[in-house]
């Protein structure tokens, strides 16, 4: 039977028993959304909780597939068997994408499993579906779980609240520093590195983080016990990335010991429960918007008989209503 | 069961395409303006660049779930890198089709089809024959 | 060669005044120091003409704009070197033995796919390639074979190979002192034009650094022990094929040039020494004064950089001498026939832009690698223009013109833009920005949005190729291909087996070795244990390998 009419409980049988063609259509389908994203959902969740999920992000040309490249080596040289979800974004006009995050991980892939993933032009689809895809991977026996976004938008802080570590990275001398923290990339990270680090200014970026680390109120500061390192590399010769490796160990043994995974934990379900319920309230809308009540009301707004605001009440109650059917 | 919770992201989900070339040829000229055509289209392509080997490519349309591959060919091997990548792809059961684009001359085009080659590109394709005959082929798999 | 003709004008054009025109007595003399072709230089209707047309600096006459020399073609005509290559040594051999029986000196040598990526013959990477695209090279027996029974002290070869070229120049250094010519007496030039490998060919083994270090190393080699030979051919054609503009091609072109005069300025050398023996290549494409205006906006550009920028003081190591060839992208699949035309058209361009050597493209070569007839019919082309069209009777005739001379302005404008951009990006150095400019992608980025561009507009019908997206109708032809049979890869994998069987293992073990090790030690010439290895049969792939443990790989990030 081909495996792409296999129904989802097929695929997740096989799955589990190592077909990487079954993981492959298995994310396809999460990615689709759908019922047959909810089937996988529910079915691989007995299985997930296992990996430790890495996100890993920065500004565009920061080197990143190459040092997730090595990470994956280095993870493998380890013993354990490493996914990796490396998100691009689609083009906003065609929803078009092209992928190139692979190439970069040429001499791994054959080992590891890499899924390049587009954005698809909504976050808050890839807000749902990188949780469901880090799922099947974890459950299938991949650890750790990276996921690699390209960017410092509200997409990467999205996709990086999925995420047990976060590691941001930076180059020397293009200001990402600054543009992380405006992007509130500063509040998630875990672990920062400074990438490129043999290029001149290493040094000026790697203050530029400690001092907006010593003024802001970050994670490292909610808890005495964790202090982000900030980590310096140079992806295309390999220095510095055992020391990553070794402090997202570090971090991960810090979640365990002091609770924290459990909060992260909670508060990833939290995310994933919010983001499922906006999405639905957002496709709800839009079917009451569609309907000609709607266009009634408005027609009433034209004429001076109601007030936008009072319409817009009236749909809020009928919404409520009918949610309460 | 109306509840929006079904219905929330299912699309058309777009086409995803492994475009890449096979052995030492570095002609990338064509297959960069064919990853524009087709993303172009609204497809997905996953690039894998140059001095791909017949198991690298399968490893990666497998892990990305592909609805075809495109291989590109400039250098006159295609008579026998192309039956290579089709031999690789039945040993790994990956039913999708096989595109082949570049310098292919008109008498190798049937012998190329025979052997199973789903769709054969030559030298200044349009772009709609491209998007078309990549659609066309996804659709019959 | 004769006495010269009496010459019934001045020169120069008569209506100039040229009293007192100091450039125009320099030119003079120079022209009257040259030696002449033995033909009438006057129209085909006897109408004398003169050498040279407009205002100065003339040709020979810094900056070179109007061309290299002050007589050009009344001396000289362009080098008609056709590229070829394919199946074994012994057939290529027979192929310049041809050439010279036909009173060619210029041989010029390609090499298949797995030669140019530092690949043996029996390498799983080799399947389907051997032998297609040129020749395959594995060990010195191969060499052997290609230069047999030539005199290789007076030929002059052209090798275009550039990864693995260190070890394909040692080859030939090799045969032709087993054959008794010291390496002080050959001729030709190697291209070895690594960068534009990452920015447009991909041919390339190692990451760009230790690349450069191997090029420079053999700059230093070529400068005290090969007089002769050129040790780059800074290409730009390549550059083209892969999409770029004409201004792009030209300035990436030259700052390649820039890149590798300050490579070897900082290992040492003399500029004006080295910068002798540096060459150029260029494409010929179609829209005919844009082309025009690049080959002379070429020449000034570089005179200038050399002179100002990097302190030459000899005229020569100021001189833009560059090879053209018409370009290959350009050719239609469809009614090929016409490409004939194209060829002709660009070929032109090359000869009124002053070029050195000219190769003209064979009409089927959107199809397939050209027949025997398809290349004697670009040769004869360029033998037409050369000798038929009179464009040979003045230099830089076009000099002067207002377009000309504004769409030379217009090349240089924009390519001085591009050696800013990079400049910047290197913090005063082209070497560094253009290492940084491959490294972040700036480079194949220009040339693949450039590329797009270009197909979107023949896509939309805006820009008309004739036979493809007009004018369509009459393809009905089906030209005869060149097919290349499987033999040849068979072949040379037991040639290669039978070499690896008779040769001395010890010795190639003990000379990779010491490849291995001067690869370590950056103040070691490389050049050296390269010779000593080729010598033991060592592969090529071998050598590659020797220096990869030490260089490592270069994988091309994903610029679409």
């Amino acid at each position: 039977m081909s495996l792409r009419t296999s129904p989802p409980e097929d695929l997740v049988a096989r799955a589990l028993d190592g077909d990487r063609r079954a993981v492959g259509r298995l994310l396809t389908l999460v990615e689709r959304g759908g019922a047959d994203a909810e089937t996988v959902a529910s079915l691989t969740q007995p299985h997930a909780g296992r990996a430790h999920v890495v996100g890993i992000t920065g500004s565009p040309g920061a080197g990143k597939s190459t040092l997730v490249s090595q990470l994956v080596a280095g993870i493998v040289d380890n013993g354990t068997v490493p996914a990796v979800l490396a998100v691009d974004p689609s083009s906003p006009l065609t929803g078009g994408a092209i992928l190139g995050d692979r190439v970069r991980m040429a001499d791994v892939d054959g080992v590891a499993f890499i899924r390049s993933v587009a954005t698809r032009g909504h976050a808050g689809g890839l807000a749902l579906s990188i949780p469901g895809a880090t799922r099947v991977l974890d459950a299938v026996g991949y650890s750790p779980v990276i996921i690699e976004t390209v960017g410092v938008g509200q997409v990467e802080v999205d996709v990086t609240a999925a995420a047990d570590t976060t590691v941001v990275v930076v180059t020397p001398g293009m200001g990402d520093a600054v543009q992380a923290n405006k992007a509130g990339l500063l509040e998630v990270a875990d672990i920062f590195v400074v990438n490129k680090a043999d290029r001149p200014g290493a040094s000026d970026a790697r203050r530029d983080l400690e001092l907006m680390l010593e003024f802001s109120h970050v994670t490292g500061q909610e808890n005495e016990n964790y202090r982000p390192p900030i980590l310096m590399t140079n992806s295309l010769d390999g220095d510095g990335v055992a020391e990553v490796l070794s402090a997202i160990d570090t971090h991960r043994r810090f979640l365990d010991d002091s609770g924290e995974r459990a909060v992260r934990t909670r508060r990833r379900i939290r995310f994933e429960i919010e983001n499922r319920l906006a999405m639905a309230f957002d496709v709800t809308l839009a079917q009451r918007l569609a309907e000609p009540a709607t266009e009634a009301l408005i027609d009433r707004v034209a004429q001076g008989d109601l007030s936008v605001v009072d319409a817009a009440e009236q749909l809020r109650q009928m919404m409520l209503g009918s949610r309460e059917n | 069961m109306d509840d929006g919770l079904s219905s929330g992201t299912e699309a058309a989900a777009p086409i995803r395409v492994v475009l890449t070339k096979l052995g030492l040829d570095g002609h990338d000229r064509g297959i960069k303006v064919v990853a524009r055509i087709l993303r172009d289209a609204g497809m997905e392509v996953v690039y894998l660049g140059l001095r791909q080997t017949t198991d690298s490519i399968v490893a990666a349309a497998v892990q990305e779930d592909a609805d075809a591959i495109g291989l590109s060919m400039h250098n006159a091997g295609h008579m026998t890198l192309a039956p290579a990548m089709l031999k690789a792809m039945a040993e790994a059961e990956l039913e999708i089709p096989l595109v082949v684009g570049g310098i292919i001359p008109e008498d190798d085009v049937q012998s190329l089809s025979d052997a199973g080659v789903a769709v054969v590109l030559g030298p200044g394709a349009p772009s709609e024959e491209v998007v078309n005959s990549v659609r066309a082929a996804v659709a019959a798999a | 060669m004769t006495d010269r003709p009496a010459d019934t004008t001045d020169g120069a054009g008569s209506s100039h005044d040229r009293e007192g025109d100091e450039a125009y007595q320099a030119w003079r003399e120079a022209y009257d120091g040259a030696k002449l072709r033995d033909v009438p230089f006057e129209t085909m209707s006897g109408v004398p003409v003169d050498p040279v047309y407009g205002d100065g600096p003339y040709p020979g006459q810094y900056p070179f704009t109007r061309g290299v020399h002050a007589s050009m073609y009344r001396s000289r005509l362009w080098t008609m070197r056709m590229f070829a290559g394919f199946g074994t040594a012994e057939d290529t051999n027979g192929r310049f033995k041809e050439l010279l029986a036909a009173g060619g000196t210029g041989l010029s040598t390609a090499f298949d796919m797995p030669t140019l990526m530092g690949r043996d013959s029996d390498s799983p990477w080799a399947l389907g390639e051997v032998g297609r695209a040129g020749v395959a090279v594995d060990t010195l027996a191969d060499m052997e074979d290609l230069f047999a029974d030539i005199p290789l002290d007076e030929v002059s070869t052209s090798m275009t190979i550039n990864g693995p070229a260190a070890t394909v120049m040692a080859m030939y250094v090799a045969v032709a002192e087993a054959n008794g010519v010291e390496r002080g007496k050959l001729n030709g030039t190697i291209q070895n034009d690594i960068l534009k490998e990452y920015q447009a060919q991909k041919e390339y083994i190692y990451p760009p650094r230790p690349s450069m270090r191997i090029v420079t190393d053999m700059v230093k080699f070529t400068t005290a022990e090969m007089p002769r030979w050129n040790p780059i051919s800074i290409s730009g054609y390549h550059i083209r094929e892969a999409g770029s503009t004409a201004a792009e091609e030209l300035a990436f072109t030259l700052a390649n040039g820039f890149a590798y005069v300050e490579a070897a300025l900082a290992a040492g050398e003399d500029i004006n020494d080295f910068g002798k023996r540096l060459s150029f290549f260029f494409n010929s494409h179609s829209d005919f004064f844009e082309e025009i205006g690049k080959f002379r906006a070429a020449r000034r550009i570089w005179a200038r950089w050399m002179k100002e920028r990097y302190g030459a003081t000899e005229e020569r190591a100021m001189l833009c001498r560059f090879h053209t060839q018409t370009a290959g992208v350009s050719l239609t699949a469809q009614q090929p026939e016409i490409n004939i035309a194209r060829v002709a058209t660009q070929a032109l361009a090359a000869a009124l832009g002053g070029t050195q050597s000219l190769h003209t493209d064979s009409f089927d070569e959107a199809l397939a690698l050209p027949t025997d007839k398809a290349a004697r019919i670009a040769l004869r082309t360029q033998q037409i223009v050369a000798h038929e069209t009179g464009v040979t009777n003045v230099a830089d005739p076009l000099g002067g013109a207002p377009f000309v001379e504004w769409m030379t302005d217009e090349m240089e404008r924009q390519a001085e833009e591009i050696f800013a951009h990079l400049d910047n990006l290197g913090n005063g150095s082209i070497l560094e920005g253009v290492y940084a400019g491959i490294e972040n992608g700036y480079f194949v980025g220009e040339i693949a949005d450039s590329a797009y561009r270009f197909e979107r507009e023949v896509n939309a019908g805006n820009r008309i190729i004739v036979g493809v997206n007009d004018f369509t109708e009459g393809d009905d032809s089906n030209p005869n291909l060149l097919r290349i049979d499987g033999a040849v890869e068979e072949y040379q994998r037991k040639r290669l087996d039978t070499v690896k069987r008779d040769r001395n293992q010890a010795a190639v073990d003990d000379a990779l070795a010491r490849v291995t090790a001067d690869a370590e030690d950056p103040n070691v010439n490389l050049m050296p244990s390269i010779i000593d290895a080729v010598r033991t049969y060592a592969t090529e792939e071998e050598i590659a390998m020797a220096m990869e443990k030490v260089f490592g790989t270069y994988v091309e990030k994903a610029i679409v």
